[in-house]
């Protein structure tokens, strides 16, 4: 208990740098992840196959790979520099979002082709079609698998910690340099990533009941 | 569904196609180009910054890296599966306590991030008196997550049985735990492995983790021989080099998953699973 009371000013900034590298992370890769799955199911054959290579590269790629040539070689390319932080973000980002995006074309398959077959009677436009009709409810069915995909990105936040970023996998670092003890403190990290795991379970299981589509 | 979502285009619509492809291919092209060009204007496309590649020295390193990635993988492999099975079972108990007891232990691990795992035995070992190598660290860390993980896509496939399989073992006269490993998990595991393999793949991925705690593996490397002044500090080639490695190992697994699907498929021995075996093989082979 003393570990983690004698050093507030450590866990508690650390990990609201942890939950700010998250937020941002989940909305960027789900904006970005949406955007990929659109061109994975675009009529035209270029987008689509734009879409599967980068998703195939990237989901074949470990996370700390990612950030090593984002930190380490990206600078040497002198294209436009970032801060530690945005680096993070950029990482966790080109990752997540082409996982979100086989979750968001795995729904659109669970779509009834009559919802489309309807829309497109109607004449819209094949936008139209995904934006207002399909993809609202492709959504709405993968809600339980995207909770998921969020859950593992506030997982893997913590890797941002071996690369200069002050987030809660670093707090490790710093006790050690205070002298504190290291277990104790890493068991305290551990429990602060369960009971976030364990919320946004909660969020995963509520938006289920209120979303879910009876098919 | 993808194909119903567009009309069959006209020629109005082809040719609107056409003018987005060219959009697209001018967009793909310039940024291309643009990061080709800044390769090839920070230097990197120099021989110097290749050359490190034709030392026998770096390629036998380069090879020991990958054996190290591999062992650690092959490793992890084993003892997750292994714990995967004896907790999917425990999960599965008839007494309340043992069911208890794993599901608890299944859903701790899983809500760890992987890398609190790893620094959890290699810097915590050292606190309790226990000198903890690097290897110990990342295997522990891998079998652990990923068992927790695979007992649950185990659970998903026994669970998807059908009841006469556990009805008959049992009135052949078989014991639970005889009925449990001999009859319900193997045939899971059958119905599982594309999902199984999935999962493998992801702890392929995560022995990068390895980096972070020091285990000389092939991510470790690269960033080693990246900062050596002798070569040129190639760090963008040798990310690239390590990249490629990874991805064509991550295929082979990938491509080893679908083909036993495939075959699967052929041979009709294919059970069909319920809803909710599908999401859980689907969550496994996407985190």
């Amino acid at each position: 208990m003393d570990v983690l009371l004698g050093n507030l000013d450590l866990f508690g900034p650390f990990f609201l740098t942890t939950i700010e590298l998250f937020l941002i992370s989940a909305v960027a890769s789900l904006v970005l992840g949406t955007f990929l799955a659109m061109l994975r199911v675009s009529p035209v054959p270029l987008f689509r196959a734009v879409g599967t290579v980068y998703v195939t590269l990237v989901r074949n790629t470990p996370l700390t790979l990612v950030f090593v040539f984002l930190v380490f070689a990206y600078p040497l390319l002198a294209i436009i520099q970032l801060g530690y932080f945005t680096a993070a973000v950029v990482s966790l980002t080109l990752y997540t979002s082409a996982f979100i995006c086989e979750v968001v074309r795995s729904g659109i398959n669970t779509v009834p082709t009559g919802q489309a077959e309807a829309a497109r009677a109607l004449g819209l436009s094949f936008s139209q079609v995904l934006g207002q009709i399909v993809l609202p409810q492709a959504v709405r069915s993968v809600v339980p698998p995207l909770m998921s995909m969020l859950i593992a990105l506030l997982k893997n936040t913590t890797i941002a910690a071996g690369f200069s970023v002050a987030e809660a996998g670093a707090i490790r670092q710093y006790l050690s340099d205070r002298g504190e003890n290291q277990l104790v403190g890493l068991l305290w990290v551990a429990l602060g990533f369960v009971i976030l795991v364990a919320l946004l379970s909660l969020l995963q299981r509520t938006l289920e009941k209120r979303w879910s589509v009876a098919r | 569904m993808s194909d119903v979502l567009f009309d069959l285009p006209g020629p109005k619509a082809r040719t609107r196609y056409r003018v987005l492809a060219a959009f697209g291919v001018l967009v793909v092209a310039a940024i291309i180009a643009y990061v080709v060009y800044r390769f090839a204007a920070s230097g990197q496309f120099t021989a110097r910054k290749w050359e490190w590649l034709q030392y026998v020295q770096v390629q036998t390193d380069l090879a020991n890296a990958l054996l190290a990635t591999l062992e650690a993988f092959a490793t992890g492999a084993v003892l997750a599966l292994v714990f995967g099975a004896v907790f999917a079972a425990g999960r599965l108990s008839e007494r309340a306590w043992l069911r208890g007891v794993s599901t608890g232990v299944v859903e701790l691990f899983r809500a760890i991030p992987l890398l609190i795992l790893m620094f959890l035995f290699f810097y915590g070992g050292p606190v309790l008196g226990f000198p903890m190598p690097p290897f110990l660290a990342v295997v522990l860390g891998l079998t652990l997550y990923n068992g927790s993980v695979l007992a649950e896509v185990f659970r998903a496939g026994i669970l998807a049985l059908p009841s006469g399989q556990q009805e008959a073992a049992y009135a052949l006269g078989m014991r639970k735990t005889q009925v449990m490993f001999f009859v319900l998990i193997p045939q899971a595991v059958r119905s599982m492995l594309p999902t199984i393999i999935s999962q493998l793949v992801v702890l392929l991925k995560d022995t990068a983790l390895g980096f972070l705690v020091i285990y000389p593996e092939l991510l470790y490397y690269a960033r080693y021989i990246g900062s050596q002044g002798l070569f040129g500090r190639p760090i963008v080639p040798s990310t690239i080099v390590v990249a490629a490695i990874y991805i064509t190992l991550c295929l082979l697994l990938t491509a080893l998953a679908n083909f036993v699907e495939r075959r699967q498929r052929r041979s009709g021995k294919r059970l069909e699973l319920g809803r909710r075996a599908e999401d859980v093989a689907l969550e496994a082979e996407l985190t």
